[in-house]
């Protein structure tokens, strides 16, 4: 268990080194003065690596990782509910078409969506990047939410409609409460999925003040007068990790039982 | 409630979800077959060229190197991740206090994102600053002559640790919820008959559970085949292009010399590939245990 936890403590005690001592080689493995410089350096841009202090681009994660985590409910829940209770016309094909979405790698659709994107000038924007993260989630996220509505007991529905509740009040006064499990599950992917996805955010977003944390730390790392600042860097990837660390902790029950359920695409 | 109304009401919950598949998948799922029989320059008028990209990719030796080096990859992560994976189900697969505890810290690098993991080790193999050259010296193996990650076969081994440390919790925790669902009578009875631990392993556990390696081995191997992050992140593709993989060189064909129409043609490829390899996949969900 040392061994999997260490790497994460030692780029933590790295990046709370001052930036003399995390330049040092050879290096120590506990920081022989404890200081919060390379944050401070991260915080207000003094460094002149990024152009904006890493709150921008906290922001821009922030901003990415909530639309995602919303529009991917919001579709979600929808046809899960759809495809547990409903039999209707195309029904087969929207099925195959989903499974097909895992199959296909996404990777292989990002020359097309960046062309399609550059015409409609959805490109260097964190909304069209967003709207990407939430239609690759859905499979995921429909199938997961299925197998919820699925053992939620029909008849409860049933009889809110003989009172004259109409399908959708059913759903969202009913239904949904009761599928708290797998909306936090699905709530949580989309969020791991959206703030830490590399490829898509590298190519679509070009300009460094929509730059989401990810692709920040490439800057990070990138040399300076011919060395890579190392212990700034590692402070950059502790501000990365820190969220989704401390979500997992708290949501741990959720994000394995998602992972065990679903068609785990992690 | 299988009236008309009712068909249409389905409808209405499937909707929203359909605009978006159809939109950023169909269309550009379209789109790529489209582009690949294209020239497609940044600039200028796009040029219908048939299956010449198609072509021009069976004497392109360097894609044909991407694809040796990827499949080279997969072969060698996939074993350890397996055996990591299965090793650390086996230890912790009792649900008490401390084995949740263990958990817990296990995910870990699961639930890091993958940018973070490889800036990380990027880090963390350094030859100046980093903790594992040290620990190596300290270990008394000598200092390292030349940097892990800028030679082979150090650059391509450096990746594998990474991606088992990030990824055996995944393995582990599927493998896991699959031996839960052993009858635990079946696991008694073999042991009143005398198995060895091993060999109820081998041949009792592991056959029932028979789907679910399956699913694991599939995507480790889907997974690997679209590496890409990790390379980019820690080796670059080097030294000298020998850990590019296939969707860098794809991601650098498109977006770094703007050959988006032979671009779309190797993704087609690619996702051929894949779609081969996830049918494999589906056959082990339909099959039962």
């Amino acid at each position: 268990m040392v061994l999997f936890l260490s790497p994460i403590l030692s780029s933590l005690f790295h990046s709370l080194k001052t930036p003399k001592d995390s330049a040092s080689s050879p290096p120590t493995y506990i920081p022989p003065t404890f200081s919060l410089d390379n944050y401070q350096s991260l915080a207000n841009s003094s460094s002149g690596i990024i152009s904006d202090g890493i709150y921008l681009y906290i922001g821009n994660s922030l901003l990415l990782a909530g639309l995602t985590v919303i529009g991917t409910l919001i579709l979600a829940t929808l046809a899960g509910y759809g495809f547990a209770r409903f039999k209707f016309k195309g029904r087969e094909i929207y099925f195959a078409i989903i499974l097909l979405m895992i199959m296909v790698p996404f990777q292989a659709l990002l020359t097309p969506i960046y062309f399609l994107f550059a015409q409609v000038g959805l490109q260097n924007s964190l909304v069209g990047l967003s709207l990407i993260y939430i239609t690759y989630q859905l499979p995921f996220s429909i199938f997961l939410m299925r197998n919820t509505f699925m053992v939620i007991p029909q008849a409860l529905g049933e009889a809110a409609m003989v009172d004259g509740c109409s399908p959708f009040k059913v759903f969202r006064s009913i239904m949904l409460p009761l599928a708290q499990p797998g909306i936090i599950s699905v709530a949580l992917f989309a969020f791991f999925a959206s703030w830490n996805e590399f490829i898509a955010a590298l190519t679509m977003i070009s300009v460094q003040e929509k730059y989401p944390l990810p692709v920040v730390l490439t800057l990070l790392s990138d040399r300076q007068m011919g060395a890579t600042n190392f212990g700034f860097l590692q402070a950059g990837v502790v501000v990365t990790m820190i969220p989704c660390i401390a979500l997992f902790l708290v949501l741990q029950k959720y994000y394995v039982s998602g992972l065990v359920s679903g068609g785990v695409k992690s | 409630m299988k009236t008309g109304a009712s068909k249409r009401t389905g409808f209405w919950f499937i909707l929203p979800s359909m605009v978006f598949v159809l939109i950023f998948f169909l269309v550009p799922l379209v789109a790529v077959l489209i582009m690949s029989s294209t020239n497609f320059p940044l600039l200028g008028d796009v040029e219908y060229v048939g299956l010449q990209n198609y072509k021009d990719m069976m004497s392109d030796t360097e894609f044909h190197q991407t694809i040796i080096q990827t499949l080279i990859y997969t072969a060698l992560v996939t074993p350890p991740l397996f055996f990591v994976g299965l090793g650390a189900a086996l230890l912790i697969r009792r649900t008490n206090k401390l084995s949740s505890f263990f958990r817990t810290f296990f995910f870990m690098p699961l639930v890091i994102g993958f940018g973070s993991a490889a800036f990380l080790w990027y880090w963390l193999l350094d030859p100046g600053t980093g903790y594992i050259p040290q620990l190596l010296r300290d270990l008394g193996f000598g200092a390292m002559e030349k940097p892990i990650l800028g030679y082979m076969p150090g650059a391509l081994l450096a990746v594998i640790l990474m991606v088992v440390w990030k990824f055996s919790s995944l393995q582990m925790i599927l493998l896991m919820a699959a031996m839960q669902g052993i009858d635990p009578e079946v696991l008694e009875s073999s042991e009143m008959d005398g198995a060895v631990k091993w060999k109820q392993l081998r041949y009792i556990t592991l056959p029932l559970i028979k789907r679910t390696l399956g699913m694991v081995f599939i995507l480790s191997i889907a997974g690997s085949l679209l590496a890409f992050d990790q390379f980019f992140i820690m080796t670059g593709g080097g030294p000298e292009g020998q850990t590019e993989t296939m969707v860098f060189y794809v991601w650098r064909q498109a977006f770094r010399s703007f050959n988006l129409g032979y671009a779309a043609a190797l993704s087609v490829v690619i996702s051929i590939a894949l779609l081969l390899v996830s049918l494999i996949q589906v056959r082990f969900i339909n099959e039962k245990d």
